[in-house]
C-alpha cells in the first residue's frame, strides 16, 4: 500500500485532504456551500480544454476556476434567478464534454474528471500540489478573523475596517485553488462531499473556531486516507469511499447529537 | 424539395428516429412538470434526485437492461428520500444525498466498465448518448411521457393551487403531503426521460430551462406548459440535427447531441430573459 509507486498519491491526496478541511471550515461558517458546489463545476471545462489542447491540467483548472469566481460574482451582483446559475453551470459542463469528446480520449477522462483518479497521480503533479495545498491554508488561517466576522457579524467588521466584498472575492478564489487541487483526485462532482462533510460535522462537534477548524482538516485527512486505503485494499474507485463517507460524516454527528439525553438546565429543576 | 441527401439520410435512419422520440417525450413531460418545478422553487430537489438517479443508470449498465428502468428506480428512492426532509436542512439533504448517490454511481460505472466492458459508461449515464440509446427506447419514452401527463392532470387543480398558494388549498380541502408526494414521483418520472435525453448531470438544463424561459413569457400556466414543451422539443430537435450535421465538420468524429441541446436550451432562455427587459 506504501510502495514507492504509490507515495506521490498519499502526498497529494494528503495536501488535498489540508487544503479542503481548511477551506470547508471557511465555507460551512460562511454558509457558501454553493460555492463549494459551483467552483469545481466551473474548473472541470478547464480540465477538458488542457486536456485538448495538450495543456498542463493545472493551470486549465486553475484558470477555469478562477474564471467560475468572476461568474458567481457577476450572478450574485446582478441578482439573477436560480434558474440562470443552474443553467449556467450544467452549460459549463456540457462545455467539458465537448471538448473531452474532441480530444479523442471521451470515456476514460470523463470518469476521471467526475470521480476522480486517485492512483493516476504522478511525480509531475507533486510540484503544483505542494504549492497550492501550502498557499490555501496560509492564506486562510492568515485571514481567520476577518473572514469569520465578515461572515458571522458583517456590522461588527465594517465598524473594524474590513471591506466584505473584498474579503468575499478573496474567499472565492481561495475555494477556487482548492478546488482546483482537489478536483484530479476527488472527482469534481465530490470535491464538496469532501469540502462539506468534515466541515460540517466539526462544526457541530465542537464549539470553538479554532478547534472546529483542527478537527475539520483532522477529518478530511481521516477521510482521503481511508478512502485511499480502502481503495487500494479492494480495488474499488476511491470516489466511492469519498462520497459515502463524507455522508457518514454528515449524518454521524447529528445521530450522536440526538440519541444523547440533553443535558438537564439547573434552573428548571 | 428538400435535399433529400442531407434530410433523406437524417429522417431515414433508426437511430435518428429514436432520438428525436426519446427526445420529444423528455422535452414534454420535462417542460410541463418543470413548469411546475420553478413554480414551487423545487429546482434543488430536482437536481438532487438527477444526481441520485445516476447511480441507477449506471446499475442498469451493470445489469444489462433499459437504462430507464434503473434511472427511475433510484429516482423513486431519492423522491423518497426528499420527502421525509424538513425545511432548512437542505445543506444537509445536499450533503448525504449528493455523497452517497454520487459515491455509488462512481461504483457501479467502474463495475459496469470493469465487469462487462461496457466502454464508455461514465459518457452515456452521465453525458447522455441519444444516438446510443436501446432501440425500443423511444417508444417506452412515449408511453412513459403520456403516463406522467395522465397522471399531472389527475393532480392538476391540487398541485397547481398547492404550488400558488398552499394555505389556501389546505383551506379547500386538497390533501397538499399527498399531492406533493405525487409531485415527487412525476419530478422523478421528469428526470429519468431527460436524463435519457441528455445525461444526468446535464438533465437540470432540459427540466428548469424551457419552464424557466416560458415563464419569462407568460405567467399563465397552460401557456407556460406548452410553450415550455415548444421550447423543450425545438432544443432537442435541433440539437440532434446539430450533431448529426456535425459528424461533417470534425472527421469522423461526432460532436456530443447533449452539448447542443444544453446549449440551445441556454440560448433560449437568455432571449427569453433578454426580451422581457
Amino acid at each position: 500500500m506504501f510502495a514507492p509507486y504509490l507515495l506521490n498519491a498519499w502526498v497529494v491526496a494528503s495536501l488535498v485532504a489540508v487544503a479542503s478541511g481548511c477551506a470547508g471550515f471557511f465555507v460551512v461558517c460562511r454558509r457558501e456551500s454553493f460555492a463549494a458546489h459551483a467552483l469545481p463545476m466551473a474548473a472541470f471545462p478547464g480540465a477538458a480544454a488542457a486536456a485538448l489542447f495538450g495543456l498542463g491540467q493545472v493551470y486549465g483548472l486553475v484558470v477555469a476556476a478562477l474564471g467560475g469566481v468572476a461568474l458567481l460574482l457577476w450572478l450574485k451582483r446582478g441578482q439573477r434567478s436560480d434558474a440562470a446559475t443552474a443553467l449556467l453551470l450544467v452549460a459549463l459542463l456540457a462545455l467539458g464534454s465537448l471538448f473531452l469528446s474532441l480530444s479523442g480520449r471521451y470515456a476514460d477522462s470523463v470518469y476521471a474528471l467526475l470521480f476522480g483518479q486517485i492512483f493516476a497521480v504522478g511525480p509531475g503533479d507533486v510540484l503544483p500540489a505542494l504549492v497550492l495545498g501550502l498557499a490555501v491554508p496560509a492564506v486562510l488561517l492568515s485571514g481567520f478573523r476577518p473572514l469569520l466576522l465578515s461572515a458571522l457579524s458583517p456590522d461588527l467588521a465594517m465598524v473594524r475596517g474590513i471591506g466584505c466584498t473584498r474579503i468575499e472575492i478573496l474567499f472565492l478564489s481561495v475555494l477556487a485553488l482548492a478546488a482546483a487541487l482537489a478536483l484530479p483526485v476527488t472527482g469534481a462532482l465530490l470535491v464538496f462531499s469532501l469540502m462539506t462533510g468534515p466541515a460540517s460535522a466539526a462544526c457541530i462537534m465542537v464549539r470553538s473556531p479554532r478547534a472546529a477548524l483542527a478537527l475539520s482538516v483532522a477529518l478530511a485527512l481521516a477521510l482521503i486516507w481511508q478512502a485511499l486505503a480502502l481503495s487500494y485494499l479492494t480495488s474499488w474507485p476511491a470516489g466511492f469511499f469519498t462520497g459515502v463517507l463524507a455522508a457518514l460524516l454528515y449524518l454521524a454527528p447529528r445521530i450522536w447529537r440526538t440519541a444523547r439525553p440533553a443535558p438537564r438546565s439547573p434552573g428548571l429543576a | 424539395m428538400f435535399d433529400s441527401l442531407m434530410f433523406g439520410g437524417f429522417l431515414a435512419s433508426t437511430v435518428v428516429q429514436n432520438a428525436l422520440l426519446i427526445g420529444a417525450a423528455a422535452a414534454v413531460l420535462s417542460g410541463i412538470v418543470g413548469v411546475f418545478t420553478v413554480l414551487r422553487g423545487q429546482s434543488f430537489a430536482g437536481h438532487a434526485l438527477a444526481d441520485v438517479s445516476s447511480a441507477g443508470g449506471a446499475l442498469s449498465l451493470l445489469l444489462g437492461i433499459n437504462p430507464m428502468l434503473g434511472f427511475f428506480g433510484l429516482g423513486l428512492l431519492g423522491a423518497l428520500g426528499l420527502t421525509g426532509r424538513r425545511r432548512g436542512d437542505g445543506d444537509l439533504a445536499a450533503g448525504i444525498l449528493l455523497g452517497t448517490g454520487l459515491g455509488l454511481t462512481a461504483l457501479l460505472l467502474h463495475f459496469a466498465v470493469t465487469m462487462r466492458g461496457v466502454a464508455g459508461a461514465a459518457v452515456s449515464v452521465m453525458f447522455g448518448s441519444l444516438f446510443a440509446a436501446p432501440p425500443g427506447a423511444g417508444v417506452l419514452a412515449f408511453f412513459a411521457a403520456l403516463a406522467g401527463i395522465l397522471l399531472l392532470a389527475l393532480i392538476y387543480k391540487p398541485l397547481l393551487l398547492a404550488s400558488l398558494d398552499s394555505e389556501l388549498a389546505s383551506v379547500r380541502g386538497a390533501n397538499i403531503r399527498l399531492v406533493a408526494g405525487v409531485f415527487l414521483v412525476l419530478l422523478a418520472l421528469a428526470v429519468t426521460l431527460s436524463a435519457m435525453a441528455v445525461g444526468a448531470i446535464l438533465s437540470t438544463a432540459l427540466l428548469i430551462g424551457p419552464a424557466a424561459a416560458a415563464l419569462r413569457v407568460s405567467r399563465r400556466p397552460w401557456v407556460a406548459m406548452l410553450l415550455a414543451a415548444l421550447f423543450g422539443v425545438a432544443c432537442c430537435w435541433g440539437g440532434v440535427a446539430l450533431a448529426y450535421a456535425s459528424y461533417d465538420w470534425t472527421p469522423g468524429r461526432v460532436w456530443p447531441v447533449s452539448f447542443f441541446i444544453t446549449s440551445l436550451v441556454l440560448l433560449v432562455y437568455a432571449a427569453a430573459s433578454w426580451r422581457r427587459q
